[in-house]
């Protein structure tokens, strides 16, 4: 039985330790907005928070995640009100969406911990891949964010 | 008529600023702040019956006033299912906010034939449908008006609509679109209304917010992949890596007696294991060591095919082009003082690489099969899903998805096939998830092509004889889609055989020559190598003619004020012949598909060790009309990061058969730190152009860059991509 804890709420689950994190959200737990991209942590889209840093859930397992609190995009507000979600509604950044689930949840953890971000700073910090290259907005939906959350 | 697409404003600033010129029309932008508020269901698909309060296939209106339009195009991420009702309101005269949208049903379309090839497909949305879909909000319009007229006895002549509301001038009498609607569906029209004329729009032509984004920052947009249905369980595939090849044989011990396996499912071509969740059917599947009949297609590479389409360029053509004499001028040149251009370029097989890997969720029952699915064209999944299960198309249903992007590669819809084919097997509705290196390895690909350019110059630099020559995969001929009896189809010469450069004698020949490997659509399809080979040679004629690019173009198209507007556009605003530093250059490209213009100035840095940044893209568009210009904007910056990671990475190669990458460590992107500056601006010439806005953005991107290599070092890149060309430091 492993332990943690997805948006709030404590799960015990009898599962094989070496499952990655994300299908454990996406099949077990039925929480869908957090996506399969690539297999390998290269691509971003299954982003999550991990005792609040951002973690590209396809490449740990759940068995690491064992007392930890988890944050999916279906949990980072009750409102889609998060400056970050504020942000990209204004922005109008997603086309296709299929990665922004996992790219609005590396932008909030790298806010926190560059609240004034520079260019330099988001091109050293956020790779996740977005085939539709809606980065333009991403870019400026980051810089957004972090002046609304300033105020 | 020029505007401007201010991306340096925000988005909320410009729908402000295009709402608050709207004169008398009170549109209501809601800006919902809540996912609740989104005006598209999670789960896109409309109902396949016709609703009570429909005024037409196109619409319905409830008594509570709201409105629901259906899309005959899907969304995956090109915008259609804002534009398109915006389309449909404009002439409906109704509170956009009240304003909801639903894809339009296949199957009501394969019963009704009434909205069109619902293809969502060569950028094609507003470009055909841009009609009809006026017509349905002029006649539901004109419909409620008749229905108020009715009621108040008075003739419609004196009534006028606005707002969601019917309005009897002199009385001062009005009724709600709500409270009409139910009379409004019965009303017959002797002639249907005219539609209005491009400067009478007031809704067409503003940036309002997307529909689908407040489902699409939450989590909460339902792509095929997400399908959830009671009893389902999961299958993880692996078909042969080489294409064309059988399964001969597998040991399913492995598999069997792990967690949750289910069934190891054999196919013609694949094997499938099926478990009760997908990670456990991935890992069982990984186990299993499947022989395969490769037959000859096991000894191919991709040295063998590079030189097979260089060969096919001595051989015989056939001519999609022929004017004037390209010999006699080439003989003449041949001579004192003649100039004559002659080089072969190159472009390899490139992945679509989708985000949502390629995916099918099928629930099969004694005469019944339905489907969850993200596909660019459904009336042909009917059809697909139908030979597939052996049941008749009206059988089936198709519930289209948000796509998790389509680029092309979601018609061919392989990954229903195998879905249906396990399912047979397995008796449960099952979800089929290709893993990324599946969909990278079993792509249909954007074909490989060699030309040969060759073109005489005069003695003012001007070219009077092209001759191309092209040999490249058939589309039609991989996909089925066509024998292509007479050798030539438009994917091939595209880009090529319509220039529209003027130039007395033009010769275009083409050799269309298959491999096994399959090819297929991929963003702005012949366009996105023809443009990199037509606009990188113009630039080398230009420069073999001692000429500038930029004016060298211009006058070569002259005689079109469209491409002349655009070309100016980008000019103005890309600082051209601006001096810049040494390592550093500008390179111009413009290119027409699907019946918009696009022109792009790139600005690159080669760093010393030759290494290409592309720091910015100025861009300018044509698309005749602009119905949102904040969509055109973003699927212009859209094509131009596709056509860049192509440009700078992109490449499929083959080895023993099989395709050599499979995921994004060797199968590049551009992302967020080698993503440019991106500028757009409309340059619109109006008229009876409707262009589409999907593709065309990708077209100039790669030869604008690799013009500007040119410039930044003196080498001309002919062979993409750009990471494989040898360059020197700054020139």
């Amino acid at each position: 039985m492993i332990a943690f804890k997805v948006n709030g709420k404590s799960y015990r689950l009898d599962i094989e330790p070496e499952t990655p994190l994300l299908w454990v959200i996406r099949d077990e737990l039925g929480l869908t907005g957090t996506k399969f991209g690539c297999g390998i942590a290269l691509c971003g889209a299954c982003t999550v928070h991990v005792n609040g840093e951002a973690v590209r859930s396809c490449g740990i397992v759940v068995g690491d995640v064992a007392g930890k609190e988890v944050t999916t995009i279906e949990g980072l507000s009750p409102d889609s009100r998060h400056p970050v979600q504020q942000a990209w509604l204004a922005e109008d950044v997603p086309q296709c969406g299929y990665c922004q689930s996992g790219q609005i949840m590396a932008a909030a953890a790298f806010l926190k911990e560059y609240p004034q971000p520079t260019d330099a700073d988001i091109d050293a910090n956020l790779s996740n891949i977005c085939r539709c290259g809606t980065y333009v907005r991403i870019r400026a939906a980051i810089h957004r964010a972090a002046a609304l959350m300033k105020t | 008529m020029n505007q401007i697409v201010q991306t340096s404003i925000s988005r909320r600033q410009f729908v402000t600023a295009s709402v608050s010129a709207a004169g008398g029309l009170a549109i209501s932008v809601a800006f919902p702040g809540l996912a609740d508020a989104a005006a598209i269901a999670a789960a896109p698909y409309g109902a396949d019956d016709a609703a009570p309060n429909e005024i037409n296939a196109f619409l319905v209106i409830d008594p509570d006033g709201s409105i629901l339009i259906r899309s005959p195009h899907n969304e995956m991420g090109q915008g259609a299912i804002t534009a398109l009702p915006m389309i449909v309101a404009e002439e409906l005269e109704c509170d956009w906010s009240k304003v909801r949208c639903e894809y339009a049903s296949s199957a009501r379309n394969l019963r009704d034939h009434v909205y069109g090839d619902m293809v969502t497909a060569g950028s094609r949305g507003v470009r055909t449908s841009w009609r009809m879909l006026q017509q349905a909000g002029a006649s539901a319009r004109m419909r409620l008006i008749a229905a108020a007229a009715r009621r108040w006895n008075v003739p419609a002549t004196e009534c006028e609509a606005a707002n969601s509301k019917v309005m009897h001038k002199s009385s001062g009498r009005s009724l709600d679109y709500g409270a009409l609607a139910a009379e409004a569906a019965a009303i017959k029209l002797d002639k249907e209304p005219a539609i209005r004329a491009p400067d009478q729009f007031k809704l067409i032509g503003k940036s309002l917010p997307r529909l689908d984004t407040p489902l699409k920052i939450n989590g909460s947009a339902k792509f095929a992949i997400d399908t959830q249905i009671p009893g389902m369980v999961y299958a993880a595939i692996a078909a042969c890596p080489v294409f064309g090849g059988k399964l001969k044989s597998v040991d399913e011990t492995p598999a069997k007696g792990r967690r949750g396996v289910l069934q190891v499912v054999k196919l013609d071509d694949a094997v499938a294991v099926v478990a009760d969740r997908f990670w456990r059917a991935k890992e069982a599947l990984a186990l299993l060591k499947p022989e395969w009949d490769t037959g000859a297609a096991g000894q191919t590479d991709s040295a063998q095919f590079a030189k097979l389409y260089r060969d096919t360029l001595d051989g015989p053509m056939v001519n999609a082009r022929n004017d004037g004499n390209v010999e006699d001028v080439f003989a003449k040149a041949a001579g004192p003082g003649g100039k004559v251009v002659d080089v072969l370029y190159e472009a390899p097989y490139l992945a679509h690489a989708c985000m949502e890997p390629l995916n099918a969720t099928v629930h099969l029952q004694p005469g019944r099969l339905e489907v969850w699915l993200g596909t660019q064209a459904p009336m042909g999944t009917i059809r697909q899903a139908a030979a597939a299960s052996g049941l008749k198309p009206e059988q089936i249903i198709v519930h289209n998805c948000f796509l998790g992007g389509g680029f092309g590669r979601r018609t061919a819809n392989d990954e229903m096939r195998q879905a249906i084919l396990v399912a047979k097997q397995i008796g449960k509705p099952v979800k089929l998830v290709w893993t990324r290196e599946e969909d990278v390895t079993h792509d249909r690909y954007r074909p490989q092509a060699a030309v040969r350019l060759k073109a005489a110059l005069g003695s003012d630099g001007m070219p009077v004889a092209f001759d191309a020559k092209i040999a490249v995969g058939s589309i039609l001929r991989s996909t089925g889609i066509s024998t292509v009896p007479n050798g030539i189809e438009a994917q091939a010469v595209e880009g090529i055989a319509n220039t529209n450069y003027k130039i007395p004698n033009v010769r275009v020949g083409c050799m269309l020559k298959n491999t096994h490997v399959p090819v297929m659509f991929w963003r702005s399809v012949g366009s996105s190598q023809n443009a990199f080979f037509m606009e990188s040679y113009i630039d080398e004629l230009a420069h073999a003619g001692g000429q500038d690019p930029y004016k060298f173009r211009r006058a070569l198209l002259a005689h079109r004020p469209d491409f002349i507007g655009v070309l100016d556009k980008i000019a103005e605003k890309g600082d051209w012949g601006k001096p810049l530093p040494a390592g550093r250059g500008r390179g111009i490209a413009i290119h027409e598909c699907y019946g918009s213009i696009v022109g792009q100035v790139a600005e690159v840095t080669v760093s010393p060790k030759g290494e290409v940044r592309v720091d910015r893209v100025v861009a300018a568009v044509d698309c005749g009309h602009a119905v949102n210009p904040g969509i055109i904007e973003a699927q212009i910056q859209s094509g131009v990061i596709y056509g860049l990671s192509a440009a700078l990475y992109g490449e499929i190669t083959i080895k023993n058969g099989a395709v050599e990458q499979n995921n994004f460590d060797n199968y590049e992107v551009v992302r967020l730190a080698d993503a440019p500056k991106i500028e757009v601006y409309l340059a619109l010439s109006g008229g009876k152009k409707w262009g589409g806005i999907g593709e065309p953005g990708t077209a100039p991107t790669a030869p604008a860059v690799a013009n500007a290599v040119f410039a930044a070092t003196g080498t001309r890149v002919r062979s993409l991509p750009l990471k494989n060309a040898k360059l020197p430091g700054p020139a």
